[in-house]
């Protein structure tokens, strides 16, 4: 009985204390933080947009963390100005670090490419805008209109020839696409004045 | 110690009383393997089962790399969605049940008594079901929570967390009856992950994390339901396998308690090297990377000690399924622990973390090391619960070089891929798109050596259909790869059989390194 019982309270006692110090303690250390400049809470859209990138996986292929100068080569890449700091991750509910770059760092995508046309044009068929790209299509979050169809409203996507629809047809985004676009144009990285550790 | 002998099969029938060691020692075998029977059928089957869907998730996954425009019409086949419904199949349905099942078995008869709370057991697998049932399709549908390895919705895990309770109340209960002085060393393994695996999930399904901090609760998650929950009844099964089927003791006990308590003491810290580079606190990267560094004592120290029981013994291999399957599993322990610990060095994750390499090194660990130790003991195990063989040691064998040769392909293509990958990121002159290019080759390896290793998954699930069914011809004795040559395997060494001959090594709780059961 004094066996089992010590390797319970020796294994107890040995989680218990990762925990509390890898699981708990950074949440202390980091929650009187500031959001960093240029980190704002997200609108509706953008949340909207942000559940999307949580629901389809977003972060299988893309990180959202940019490494510091000095180690690796994302700023070299011209990925962020700045490595990333937790003040910029402050409204996440859910983070989305991610562990993997089969596509790019994306946690500066909104000022390396704001073109709406080109996100749209991107995630309709990757490999319109981006030839020998592996990432999906994501034919869902668009329609294939007639061109007599399309509302004032409706936002159209400018697709090349290769990819394009018949002829008389448009691509049209619908709101998950439009979303997604909003939250990606969150994700950009403002200079900082002082320079921190990262 | 309570020794009630409430449960000892009575003498049986034939027998005259006072009957000879050796029957009364198989008498109580059967008895304690008897009582796991339907456990340990319900668990092994069901593991196969979401390994089965695992796989096939797995290869439309892989296959998605080569063809990024096949299956994209609709939101629950796109990439985002297969790959999470992959791993958290595997993991929580195919490893963790299988771990269960063979951990149960183990459980039984290390304690020498029956397995209690079977009705727990049967409501646990029930439970477990449904919660892999409501994970995956939760996935699907696009509930998925985007937090890696806890992908599975809330309502998942209010089915699952239950069914592991349910497994540690029949644990508990069966360790109180229990018949034995001594614990052997895989009961502290099982004993100690039956504590931890419920620990870490409850403690990563708190609602109280968000931003950065979420991100260290996340990995020193991940890292630990490897290492704590699915690592221990790896090790758990090699300590008692291994030794079993060779016929000699393991080499030496001490060994296995310093393996013992240096994992429990430094795995648990090792998690948050997986975000080295990033946003969070510098000192807990640290720390974890120290730790990793560290884990070479407790691997050393379990190679070392299996290493020197099978020494000697190497052409068994060539007849005995389990102790293949579970040599290989314990050489890959060894293989991807001391990788896991050099990778681990920031100089090293500069290159290789966030790459293929990465998918790789888990895929060493899960598969090559746990898989491959679950199928071995499930060879031993099943005609044990079921009292039949198992059908075609052709298909045995199939089953071993699929899945041998499957695994060690896709370790070598995206170890290889990975790097290239690495190193290419690290020149800001090669443009993205090109190293994206020059992953392909490797993915497409991947494909081939994932199709192989399913191939082999349907092999087995054909072969645990049989032997459950009881199909085909009754077999006497054991079944290995090659007709074994007499004495090779000692009468208490070897697969053993169904049949349960009496055997000659009467276990005597004295010899303390020995799982002699």
């Amino acid at each position: 009985m004094t066996r089992s019982l010590l390797i319970f309270l020796g294994a107890f006692a040995a989680i218990s204390m990762s925990f509390t110090a890898l699981a708990l303690l950074p949440g202390l250390q980091l929650s009187t933080i500031e959001p960093t400049p240029g980190t704002d809470d997200y609108t509706f859209e953008e949340q909207r947009g942000r559940e999307i990138y949580i629901r389809d996986g977003c972060l299988y292929c893309h990180t959202q963390q940019v490494r510091p100068d000095g180690f690796g080569a994302d700023i070299q890449r011209g990925w962020g100005s700045r490595g990333s700091f937790p003040g910029d991750y402050v409204y996440d509910e859910t983070h989305q670090l991610g562990t993997m770059r089969t596509g790019p760092d994306l946690h500066d995508i909104a000022s390396r490419q704001p073109s709406r046309d080109w996100h749209l044009a991107h995630l309709y068929q990757p490999r319109s805008v981006s030839p020998g790209s592996v990432m999906p299509a994501y034919p869902y979050m668009f329609e294939v209109k007639s061109r007599s169809n399309v509302l004032p409203s409706d936002v159209t996507v400018p697709i090349s020839p290769e990819y394009a629809p018949p002829e008389g047809k448009v691509v049209v985004a619908k709101e998950e696409a439009l979303y997604l676009y909003d939250y990606l144009m969150t994700l950009r990285l403002e200079p900082l004045e002082e320079n921190r550790d990262g | 110690m309570p020794a009630s002998d409430a449960d000892r099969e009575p003498t049986t029938p034939g027998m005259p009383p006072g009957s000879t060691s050796e029957t009364l020692e198989a008498n109580w075998r059967r008895t304690v393997d008897h009582s796991t029977r339907w456990p340990v059928i319900a668990f092994v089957s069901s593991s196969v089962f979401w390994l089965l869907i695992g796989s096939v998730l797995a290869i439309v996954a892989s296959l998605k790399f080569n063809m990024p425009d096949w299956l994209v019409q609709q939101g629950w086949l796109t990439f985002g969605r297969i790959r999470p419904a992959h791993l958290n199949t595997v993991i929580y349905g195919w490893i963790s049940m299988a771990g269960v099942g063979v951990g149960t078995w183990l459980w039984a008869r290390l304690l020498k008594t029956r397995l209690r709370g079977r009705w727990m057991m049967m409501t646990s697998v029930a439970l477990w079901n449904v919660g892999m049932l409501l994970g995956t399709i939760g996935i699907l549908i696009g509930h998925s929570r985007a937090i890696e390895w806890v992908e599975m919705p809330y309502y998942a895990f209010a089915f699952i967390v239950p069914a592991m309770l349910l497994v540690v109340a029949s644990f508990l209960l069966t360790l109180q009856q229990r018949r034995v002085k001594h614990l052997f060393i895989s009961v502290w393994y099982l004993g100690a992950s039956m504590l931890w695996g419920p620990f870490l999930v409850v403690a990563v399904l708190l609602p109280i994390y968000s931003g950065v901090p979420e991100a260290t609760a996340n990995w020193w998650y991940a890292h630990n339901i490897l290492g704590l929950w699915i690592t221990p009844a790896g090790l758990a099964a090699a300590y008692y396998f291994i030794p079993k089927v060779i016929g000699r003791p393991v080499y030496s006990y001490h060994l296995s308690y310093l393996g013992f308590w240096t994992l429990a003491l430094f795995y648990n810290w090792a998690g948050v090297h997986h975000l080295v580079g990033g946003p969070a606190p510098q000192w807990v990267v640290t720390v974890s990377i120290v730790f990793s560094v560290m884990m070479i004592v407790p691997v050393v120290v379990v190679a070392v000690n299996h290493h020197m029981t099978v020494v000697g013994h190497f052409k068994k291999l060539k007849y005995s399924p389990t102790l293949r399957f579970v040599v290989f599993g314990a050489m890959s322990y060894t293989a991807v622990s001391l990788q896991g610990s050099l990778q681990s060095l920031r100089s090293w994750q500069e290159v290789t973390h966030f790459t293929h390499y990465t998918i790789a090194h888990s895929h060493l660990g899960v598969y090559a090391f746990a898989s491959m130790i679950m199928f071995g003991a499930m060879y031993y195990i099943m005609p044990r619960v079921t009292n039949w063989e198992w059908d075609s040691p052709r298909l045995i064998s199939i089953h071993f070089w699929t899945t041998g040769l499957g695994v060690g392909a896709y370790f070598t293509a995206l170890t290889i891929g990975g790097v290239i990958q690495g190193l290419q990121m690290l020149d800001p002159s090669i443009d993205f798109l090109t190293i994206v290019d020059d992953t392909k080759p490797w993915l497409v390896v991947r494909s081939v050596a994932g199709s192989l290793m399913t191939i082999g998954h349907f092999v087995f699930a054909y072969l645990l259909y049989r032997i459950i069914a009881k199909s085909g011809e009754r077999r006497d004795g054991p079944v290995y790869f090659h007709p074994a040559p007499a004495g090779l395997f000692g009468s208490s060494a070897g697969d053993g059989s169904s049949r349960q001959a009496p055997s000659m090594d009467a276990d005597s709780e004295e010899t303390q390194d020995s799982p002699g059961l």
